[in-house]
């Protein structure tokens, strides 16, 4: 079985982003970047499962600026087969993001596509979703344990009240969640390998997919910043203070 | 034309998250239907009726439809959206599911967890982890939205109960996937979503038992929730489902008192709104104490057990 992950690049998860002054967006200039973390989670759970025999090529995917050859480096250090880059500058929204992977879907005939759940920029948490209605395919979101079968699979979701488990019919769209897996860090001798796995690049035309938005963002603003309050010498003086000062208990 | 508000229910009960959405889908428009798909939910379908501002309850039931899996519940969704103009669900794991797959159906760009309705077709929703807030005007013709339930105030009970229509439910999408088993952890304490107080624990209270026996007992004087901090949850100290933050809950009670907590930018997206924020920290460093209200420099294992001999 082949499996897909698409994989986003993303401002890296330990900087703090600025909003910009005149509220055109957020500054991205000179701000580090790496893969959205999900997305790790996604490709290692693709490569234990082809170590564990279940699968046997994994493919992933960007869409996004040429710098995005970087994540798919990244990918590819850590054990992915293969990589294609979709080139397109400027956001793109999860609904054409979906559009092209079904497009790479069709082509890949992937046994199942593990997403992040989210992407640490849009926190959108749609695309996965959204490539299963476009494919018509099963979806098992929010992943914290996929157990796969030859045509179905078993999958324990993270939801609001504990976990609930699923079985779906592959093909399959999967998206991960944060206890998925602990991601592996690429070796240096799997870095310089990487190097050299194919690394295919298209553009949306070939899928015959028109990159158009469906948003106007008219502006970006900062939230409203919370001013740090004081230090307290003791619990007597905080329930005094929770109970004069702020009325909460 | 009309608002679809797709509910969260667990079949027996309306969720609170509901009515926040309903709040929120009011500020939009006024014909307002709510859709309770699931089985058996015939109670949870007469409190949705009791809510102020509801047209209509629509009443979808079946076998399939009972875990409101993604599959059947989007294709249900999809054969009601002729109606509606606007469809809306809480940001919960079930709405996050299901809308996205609706949306794309519907050749839709969904926006995710608005905080603000600013006109029917332009929305304020968060970014980057809460760092950033966007104002986004859509142009499709027809809006999918879902709400951050914690920005908006519950709608309140009506003095008239909305009539509830029972639909007709197809097969469509169903099969491809199927329910097998909840593991819910049970609770008799406050859900953490609608809670007046929580009281979170972190990486610092080093076991599960420890979290238990140092958090529980201040989170039970004070009639609050529990809450946890990624690292807590990963550690195994708390179940996935107390998790606050970017990618956990989003919650704004009165009260959050934050123990042994940095104060990572990821949890803070799920807490900053509340109104007083109480940390507790060993690290008078730590960035949690540059957004908390009141803060005590101290060990945790020392500060909580005084607190609940104080309560
Ligand atoms: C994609 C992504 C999503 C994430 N989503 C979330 C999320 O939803 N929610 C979330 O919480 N995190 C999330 N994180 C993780 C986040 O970045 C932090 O790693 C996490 O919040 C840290 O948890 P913590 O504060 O408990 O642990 P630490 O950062 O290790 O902090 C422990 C604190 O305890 C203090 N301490 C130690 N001993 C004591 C004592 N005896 N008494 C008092 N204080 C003590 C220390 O000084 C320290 O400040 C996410 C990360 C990523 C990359
Ligand atoms: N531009 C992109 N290129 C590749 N994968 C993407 C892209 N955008 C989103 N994804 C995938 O979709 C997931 C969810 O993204 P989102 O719906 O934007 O929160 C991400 O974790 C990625 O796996």
């Amino acid at each position: 079985m082949k499996i897909l992950v698409p994989v986003k690049r993303v401002i890296d998860h330990n900087v703090k982003i600025r909003v910009k002054t005149d509220g055109s967006g957020v500054d991205l200039a000179n701000v580090k970047m790496s893969m959205n973390p999900f997305d790790e989670i996604a490709v290692e759970e693709a490569i234990r499962l082809k170590e564990a025999g279940k699968a046997d090529e994994v493919v992933v995917v960007s869409i996004g600026p040429a710098q995005a050859q970087d994540v798919l480096r990244t990918a590819l250090a850590m054990g992915a087969d293969r990589a294609i880059l979709i080139t397109v500058d400027g956001t793109v929204e999860p609904l054409t993001v979906a559009k092209l992977l079904k497009g790479v879907a069709e082509n890949e005939q992937p046994g199942l596509v593990i997403l992040g759940k989210q992407a640490i920029d849009d926190d959108a948490n749609q695309t996965g979703q959204m490539l299963a209605a476009l494919l018509g395919w099963s979806q098992a979101t929010f992943a914290s344990r996929i157990d796969l079968g030859a045509d179905r699979a078993k999958v324990t979701r993270e939801v609001d009240g504990g976990l609930q488990v699923i079985d779906v019919r592959l093909p399959a769209i999967m998206t991960a969640d944060l206890r998925l897996n602990q991601p592996r860090y690429a070796s240096l001798p799997n870095i310089m390998k990487a190097k050299k796995k194919p690394l295919e690049q298209k553009t949306p035309q070939d899928f015959g997919v028109t990159v158009e938005a469906r948003l106007r963002v008219l502006r970006t603003e900062e939230p409203a910043v919370r001013q740090g309050g004081i230090k307290v010498a003791n619990t007597a003086e905080l329930f005094d203070k929770l109970k004069n000062e702020a009325g909460v208990i | 034309m009309a608002i679809l508000l797709f509910a969260e229910h667990d079949n027996a009960a309306l969720s609170d998250q509901t009515a926040k959405a309903l709040a929120a889908a009011s500020r939009i428009g006024s014909d307002i239907d709510v859709l309770i798909v699931g089985k058996n939910a015939g109670s949870a379908a007469e409190e949705a009726a009791s809510l102020a501002g509801v047209r209509s309850v629509i009443l979808a039931e079946g076998n399939a439809l009972e875990h409101r899996l993604a599959e059947p519940t989007a294709e249900l969704i999809l054969s009601l959206s002729g109606n509606y103009d606007t469809i809306v669900a809480p940001a919960t794991t079930t709405g996050k599911n299901v809308l996205p797959r609706v949306a794309a159906m519907l050749d839709v760009m969904q926006i995710s967890e608005i905080t603000e309705a600013i006109s029917a077709d332009t929305f304020k929703r968060p970014i980057y982890a809460g760092n950033a807030i966007e104002v986004v005007q859509t142009t499709d013709a027809k809006k999918v939205l879902t709400v951050r339930t914690a920005a908006f105030p519950a709608a309140g009970k009506s003095g008239t109960a909305a009539p509830i229509k029972i639909v007709e439910t197809g097969t469509a999408g169903a099969g491809l996937s199927s329910f097998v088993e909840n593991i819910f952890s049970k609770s008799d304490r406050p859900e953490l979503g609608s809670a007046k107080i929580v009281v979170s624990g972190g990486r610092a209270l080093g076991s599960e038992e420890s979290f238990r026996k140092v958090i529980s007992p201040v989170a039970d004087k004070l009639g609050a929730a529990i809450g946890a901090s990624r690292a807590a949850v990963d550690a195994g100290y708390a179940p996935n489902d107390l998790q606050v933050g970017q990618t956990g809950k989003v919650v704004a009670p009165e009260l959050y008192i934050a123990c042994g907590i940095s104060g990572a930018i990821q949890h803070l997206a799920g807490m900053k709104d509340a109104k007083v924020i109480v940390a507790i920290n060993t690290d008078e460093e730590a960035p949690i104490f540059q957004i908390a209200d009141y803060g005590i420099v101290g060990d945790l294992f020392e500060i909580l057990p005084e607190m609940e001999r104080q309560l």
